[in-house]
């Protein structure tokens, strides 16, 4: 069970420490073996960015990410980059509104959920830059990547502390629009 | 004693952090350094970590300045280590050399980036496999490990320190940017399950006043403390016993250098370590070392479904190296494939082993990028 995923969109948006915290949910809290990557440029926001995770329940030999099975998108540029190397009937998550131009020919042949996610995570905490941790809980539940439970443990440990309760909101939040989406409501 | 990070689970960190913990589960309590990218993680860890472990963390003026200060530490009793890249690890050489001149046990991380000089800060390269083995002058010996996980950067700093305690010299853990930066599930052990070796004190008057001898036969001198018992001389030209210069005499220098060359080589079969995959029936072998081999396990996988016979070497200690061991490869295989981030270096090490016996490629690659398993395999089926 060799399982990749990519998050990729611009510095600030919080795109490796997504990959971080699934990482972390599937090594520590689901006793999966589990390996992040990371390619990011020298600027510290706006630059492009990019996470790979590869999950798996036996060692894994080689780390990067090669044809993503899950990706989240935040960017038209990130969009552009990695759409074609999807996996066949793989899945991608997409910031609709960061990412107004799209391949209908290439998302034929995957599972497409298009939400205004920076939209949302605003909506639920006040703060767009819960944006990550929302489409975490939305990615988790929809895919089953992961459980709740650790997602949610991986969360608080990566989250600084005060900002517990806030994201944990905003994981919640992901967790019901990732359940709706599953059961084919959206 | 409390530790500054969870042990006897499973964790998810960087390379660079796992060998910070690594070195402190090994007993490392001096650390010095200089920042520099893809290493800069070791020395903030260190820098939290060790005043915690009543430890000491400094930051010197430059990478010289960094080995001769662990050189110091290790000779005032405490297990020392620094870490670097290429242009550091350039800076350290002469130092390199002085801790095998003085038998001195430190850790030297190399975390390699693409080079020469500031070459790709960022980004990993395998360009200092010989550098490690020969960068300092004169003729001289010493240990390079070289992990592959993040598990590995864990373990094997481990044994880079228990290595360094046993046989009295510097062991340099050769690394690169991808396993500095990349996060993995790590285990690391309760303290209680970790072995740790510790050097050879001397025991007797004698054993103290010969600092350099070799009183037990196996060409490893006991190690005196500074401030604890007579005093020692500690110099970096050619020395007796007891540690004076003796510079013009060719029967001493070549007691002294024999028997530094003796106590590695001698005790090949402790120190190299490797791993084999799907080599047994193996028509084509792979050989490599480092995160390649992470590519060529894959490549492996793949070539084995094509049915195509591959094996793969994969090799844990750079130096020593197993000459025996490769020519005995190349007489059970029709080729050899050599895959390395870099224009040809351990590659030359897997021909001389091979001696003939079976054709030896390089699968070169530079830039920035490992190779992928498919690039080997191509390469492989021709």
């Amino acid at each position: 069970m060799r399982k990749e995923v990519l998050f990729s969109g611009f510095g600030g948006q919080g795109v490796i420490l997504a990959g971080v915290i699934l990482g972390r949910a599937a090594a520590v809290y689901e006793d999966l073996y589990a390996v992040q990557t990371q390619a990011y440029g020298p600027e510290s926001r706006g630059g492009a960015s990019m996470a790979g995770v590869v999950i798996s329940d036996e060692p894994i030999d080689y780390p990067k990410v090669m044809a993503p099975d899950y990706a989240v998108l935040f960017s038209q540029e990130a969009y552009n980059k990695y759409i074609h190397s999807m996996r066949k009937g793989g899945t991608v998550v997409v910031e609709e509104e960061l990412v107004p131009s799209r391949d209908t020919a290439a998302e034929k042949s995957l599972k497409v959920y298009a939400l205004p996610l920076t939209e949302l995570a605003e909506q639920t905490t006040g703060l767009s830059l819960t944006m990550n941790i929302l489409t975490l809980g939305l990615l988790v539940e929809a895919t089953g990547i992961v459980g709740r439970e650790a997602i949610e443990r991986a969360v608080l440990d990566a989250v600084p502390k005060g900002t517990e309760e806030l994201n944990l909101k905003a994981l919640h939040r992901g967790f019901e629009i990732g359940a709706r989406i599953r059961d084919g409501e959206s | 004693m409390r530790y500054p990070f969870p042990t006897g689970k499973n964790d998810f960190i960087q390379g660079n952090e796992a060998i910070a913990r690594a070195a402190i589960l090994a007993g490392c309590r001096f650390y010095a350094g200089y920042p520099i990218t893809p290493a800069s993680e070791i020395f903030e860890a260190m820098a939290l970590y060790m005043p915690l472990v009543d430890g000491v963390s400094i930051q010197m003026e430059d990478e010289i300045g960094s080995i001769a200060a662990i050189i110091g530490a290790s000779w005032a009793g405490a297990k020392a280590m620094t870490a670097t890249s290429g242009p550091g690890f350039s800076l350290m050489q002469e130092n390199l050399g002085y801790a095998v001149m003085t038998e001195t046990p430190i850790v030297v991380v190399n975390m390699m980036r693409g080079g020469p000089s500031t070459g790709q800060p960022t980004l990993p390269a395998q360009g200092d496999i010989m550098q490690s083995i020969w960068g300092t002058h004169g003729d001289h010996m010493l240990i390079v490990l070289s992990p592959s996980t993040v598990q590995e950067a864990f373990d094997f700093t481990i044994r880079a320190f228990n290595l360094a305690e046993k046989y009295r010299t510097p062991v340099v853990l050769l690394g690169d940017a991808e396993i500095a930066h990349m996060r993995e599930r790590v285990y690391i052990p309760h303290p209680d399950d970790v072995e740790v070796i510790n050097r050879k004190l001397p025991e007797s008057e004698e054993e103290h006043k010969l600092p350099f001898g070799d009183p037990h036969g196996d060409g490893i001198p006991p190690m005196p403390i500074f401030g604890r018992g007579y005093r020692t001389y500690v110099t970096g030209l050619t020395h007796d016993e007891i540690g004076h210069p003796k510079t013009v005499e060719a029967e001493i220098h070549e007691r002294l250098i024999k028997r530094i060359y003796g106590k590695i080589l001698g005790h090949r079969e402790d120190i190299i370590s490797y791993e084999e995959f799907e080599l047994e029936d193996a028509d084509v072998a792979i050989v490599s070392t480092g995160i390649v081999s992470r590519s060529a396990i894959r490549a492996v996988k793949m070539l084995r479904e094509k049915g195509v016979k591959a094996g793969l070497l994969k090799l844990h200690t750079v130096w020593p190296f197993d000459f025996d061991m490769i020519e005995e490869l190349a007489e059970r295989v029709r080729k050899i494939y050599v895959p390395e981030m870099n224009l040809g270096q351990l590659y030359h090490l897997v021909k001389e082993g091979a001696d003939g016996k079976a054709e030896v490629e390089l699968i070169p690659k530079i830039g920035g990028e490992v190779h992928t398993p498919m690039e080997i395999a191509e390469k492989v089926v021709g």
